[in-house]
């Protein structure tokens, strides 16, 4: 009998009319390459979590996975917006979408360096007038393109040109600070790196897994396959997996203490005494749990009270991110942002409900968490005017003092 | 060879229409129709360059229409320009009721700049906010026509929101930073500001999620659309309005001079234009011209060494603002810094021949001045052509109707954009240091084993530069 093959890959039994017996073959068929669909997206995720855990050992050389992952998402969202508005004809504008992002991450890793790298920089000449003039040389290289933009704009594509010009703009706001936020959260510590992708990971696949055994109720129109099952077991799930995998790396300091970077040796190195939200502590428990469980108190990282919120965020709000990203692919009339990985589309379908974690987390640290940077205090005193830092050495002075944290022999000396 | 068949004027709607005969039996239709008509000209009965033919032949409709399709056309904005002024020009021929009106209202906007100077720097901060969100509305409402998107109620409920939320966002780090002191005293400030970032985050998120559930099915790409066009346009309007504020509390000469440059070029090269203007300067703009370019450029020039000569010399415009916490006002009062005292600086021999002097005293700001002026005079215009390549390419005129004869607040500032942006990047690369308010701030923030460390460093550094020991034995 012939079989005939239809654009979605699905064999079909062609049957001529005189035949009689129609119905197991083509079932068996189809659930067989349902069932390879799902083997290819099974191998790929496997593949792509060991790699993820490969770069995390490899240390924070992750940062070059961050900049390449953002590189291809700026890629597949231009080409998107390139189709969309037949732009191929316009040489001039894929080159400064290019310098657009080129200028935009030269800025965004100047500051980052200069903040981290700050004794490196001090030493080399060129480093250092590249830094003192950093945000002058980043705002002039990003005007050349302005003004390059301006000279190119063509007669009859105006609408086009400035289409584009919002597009890619856009574009850079989304891909670049969100993928820049993620290497601060990085520089913190390892930790505020690979808990936050990782519950967004789980909550994706905690999701599927409860949709597809207990699915029942949608979700929402825009992504029919989501249901109100998966929503809420993926939120438990990915809860009590934040909680644990909290618990298994908050006793590492390779994952907890934040990155330096050794000037002698030049290389980042990982090591501190752990901050307080990673030493253990004893927390009481409220009387319901202390009859239900029998124990008094219980020993917990501080760290994993706060996966809670980040677990809680990656659950109830991600999804919006996913939403967001289905709503512009269903009026963009696209199935997928790229072909890159096979079974799973383009990095940015991966990716889309990443993009409010990084900054949620960003955002937690420094309300929450983190104070100011002392080597970023330390450098923007030292610029100072020597009255001002005269003044501000007699308010620190008086104030530690009031606290009873000079040593006596400072005292003495003075 | 053709013949007139039916010509007429139709008062209502503007058009003259003839139908043309050709020899060989063919038949054309074609109207001369008025379309956007300036007030002046409606008033007087002329209708000379804003008209457009429209030659129809076999359906066939114009071919400029069809490199941009499937993009819906902008409608023309009504012309709703005040009785008053048709009143009192009437009588004078069209040109020149024009250059009147225009004139009139230039002066009446320079004076209206300086009123507002004179009021302080409270009253300058609400006039920023007030044309801030005047030019988004302007580019909000091209934006809702361009897409006919009236009918998608969230829309403008959403944009406004999340103008809403920017703003909160950027004043709140402008406040924290000026009125350090006052927020501290009261609790519910101090809250505020502590997770200051946390709320705004969360403002703008919940902005997000109303977007994502707005969507309505057959709407979508309209609907990303607006969203892309609203965060565009917070990214150019307000920020920029927030750079000018900050320029603003550094002193209220970084606020007065790079404006009055821009619309100093802005005039000087109109005049050099009109007088000596020949060849033009680019495709965008074809009333620029060279001439006017680099006339209007050392004009600004001249002019921005003179204005900062006069007001270099005040301390109300010199000195950064600052909020004092007893009398709950703010002063501006000061030391006027290094920048702002008058130095020897001695001429190069070419000039000592020319002007016999050997030194000349100038305030360091305006050598300062001269960048700003060159930057306003050659950086400046690309902000204009962006302007008009924008304007051209949605078929508008001009942004809105809001000042007869210049059109909207946007068309008056379009040439400001970069000037905002210059001015703060250049204070803080080359005039400013850090805030030593906020310097201090953030070390009381700090841990105390790290202030302690810092303390360490300070006094090392200090007394390397021997500026500790004298003072402690001072008070000692």
């Amino acid at each position: 009998r012939p079989f005939k093959v239809d654009n979605q890959s699905k064999l079909q039994l062609v049957t001529d009319a005189s035949s009689t017996d129609k119905v197991p073959v083509s079932l068996h068929i189809s659930i067989l390459h349902r069932w390879k669909n799902y083997w290819i997206r099974g191998v790929l995720s496997l593949a792509m979590i060991s790699g993820f855990f490969l770069i995390i050992y490899m240390g924070p050389i992750a940062l070059i996975l961050v900049m390449t992952v953002q590189i291809k998402c700026f890629q597949e969202i231009i080409t998107i917006g390139y189709r969309v508005y037949h732009s191929y004809e316009l040489p001039w504008f894929r080159t400064l979408s290019w310098y657009f992002l080129i200028c935009v991450n030269y800025f965004f890793y100047g500051e980052t360096l200069a903040d981290y790298f700050g004794a490196l920089v001090q030493r080399e000449e060129p480093l250092q007038f590249l830094a003192r003039y950093h945000r002058f040389i980043s705002f002039a290289l990003y005007l050349a393109g302005f003004c390059m933009f301006v000279l190119s704009l063509v007669k009859k594509h105006y609408r086009l040109q400035f289409y584009m010009f919002a597009w890619t703009h856009v574009t850079l706001l989304i891909v670049v600070t969100q993928s820049h936020l993620v290497i601060q959260n990085l520089f913190e510590g390892m930790i505020w790196f690979i808990v936050p992708i990782s519950i967004v990971i789980c909550n994706d696949i905690m999701a599927y897994l409860f949709g597809f055994f207990f699915g029942r109720t949608p979700l929402i129109k825009l992504s029919p396959k989501k249901t109100w099952e998966g929503f809420i077991g993926g939120f438990f799930s990915t809860v009590v997996f934040g909680f644990i995998l909290a618990y298994l790396l908050s006793q590492f300091q390779y994952c907890v203490c934040p990155v330096g970077f050794n000037s002698e040796t030049n290389k980042f190195t990982v090591e501190c005494e752990p901050p307080d939200i990673f030493v253990m502590q004893e927390y009481t428990l409220p009387a319901v749990l202390q009859n239900t469980l029998k124990w008094k108190t219980v020993n917990l990282y501080p760290f994993q009270i706060h996966s809670i919120f980040l677990s809680s965020f990656a659950s109830l709000i991600g999804p919006f991110g996913g939403f967001f990203a289905s709503g512009f692919k269903r009026a963009f009339k696209i199935k997928d942002f790229a072909d890159t990985i096979p079974g799973h589309g383009g990095i940015m379908d991966r990716f889309d409900c990443q993009y409010l974690m990084a900054t949620f987390t960003h955002v937690y640290i420094a309300s929450f968490i983190r104070g100011p940077n002392p080597s970023k205090v330390l450098q923007q005193l030292l610029m100072l005017q020597p009255e001002q830092q005269l003044s501000i050495f007699h308010t620190l002075h008086s104030h530690l003092r009031e606290r009873d944290m000079l040593p006596p022999a400072a005292n003495q000396a003075e | 060879m053709y013949s007139e068949e039916s010509s007429q004027l139709s008062e209502q709607s503007c058009c003259r229409c003839i139908t043309v005969l050709w020899g060989n039996g063919a038949r054309c239709v074609v109207c001369l129709c008025c379309k956007g008509v300036s007030f002046l000209s409606s008033l007087f009965g002329y209708q000379g360059s804003d008209s457009e033919l429209k030659v129809e032949k076999d359906g066939v409709s114009d071919s400029e229409s069809k490199v941009d399709s499937g993009l819906p056309e902008v409608p023309v904005p009504p012309d709703d320009t005040p009785e008053v002024l048709n009143k009192a020009l009437s009588g004078l021929s069209s040109r020149w009721k024009n250059w009147w009106v225009r004139g009139i209202l230039t002066l009446a906007m320079i004076s209206f700049f300086f009123f507002i100077i004179y009021l302080g720097p409270m009253v300058l901060m609400m006039i920023v906010l007030c044309v801030q969100i005047k030019c988004f509305h302007e580019i909000i409402t091209i934006g809702y026509s361009v897409y006919h998107s009236y009918h998608l109620p969230w829309f403008r409920t959403l944009s406004w929101y999340f103008l809403l939320c920017v703003n909160y966002f950027f004043y709140g780090e402008t406040v924290t930073d000026y009125f350090f002191t006052l927020v501290q005293r009261e609790e519910p400030l101090r809250i505020l500001s502590k997770y200051h970032r946390f709320i705004s985050f969360a403002l703008y998120l919940t902005g997000f999620c109303m977007f994502v559930l707005s969507l309505v099915k057959k709407h979508y790409r309209l609907q990303f659309y607006m969203f892309g066009w609203t965060h565009v346009t917070l990214l150019i309007v307000v920020t920029q309005s927030h750079l000018i504020i900050h320029n603003l509390f550094e002193g209220m000469i970084w606020f007065i001079v790079p404006i009055s440059c821009v619309i100093c070029n802005d005039i000087m090269a109109y005049m050099f234009g009109f007088f000596f203007g020949r060849t033009p300067l680019i495709k965008l703009s074809p009333k620029k011209t060279w001439e006017g370019f680099i006339g209007g450029f050392f004009a600004t020039i001249v002019f921005g060494i003179l204005l900062s000569y006069v007001m270099a010399g005040v301390r109300y415009f010199v000195c950064p603002v600052e909020f004092n916490n007893d009398s709950n006002s703010f002063q501006v009062d000061c030391e006027p810094s290094d920048l702002f005292q008058l130095q020897d600086y001695a001429l190069p021999s070419i000039l000592e021949s020319v002007t016999g002097w050997t030194t000349v005293r100038l305030y360091p700001f305006q050598i300062h001045s001269i960048a700003l002026s060159t930057f306003a005079s050659i950086v400046g215009p690309f902000g204009g052509f962006f302007a008009s390549g924008f304007k051209r390419a949605f078929k508008i005129k001009d942004f809105a109707n809001t000042i007869p004869g210049h059109g909207g607040i946007m068309d008056r500032f379009d040439c400001q954009y970069l000037m905002a942006t210059f001015v703060n990047v250049y204070i803080a690369s080359f005039i400013r240091g850090p805030n030593p308010t906020k310097v201090i701030q953030q070390l009381l923030a700090l841990r105390v084993d790290q202030q302690l460390h810092i303390f360490n460093s300070l006094k090392a550094h200090l007394t390397e530069k021997g500026l500790l020991p004298a003072l402690e034995e001072a008070a000692a």
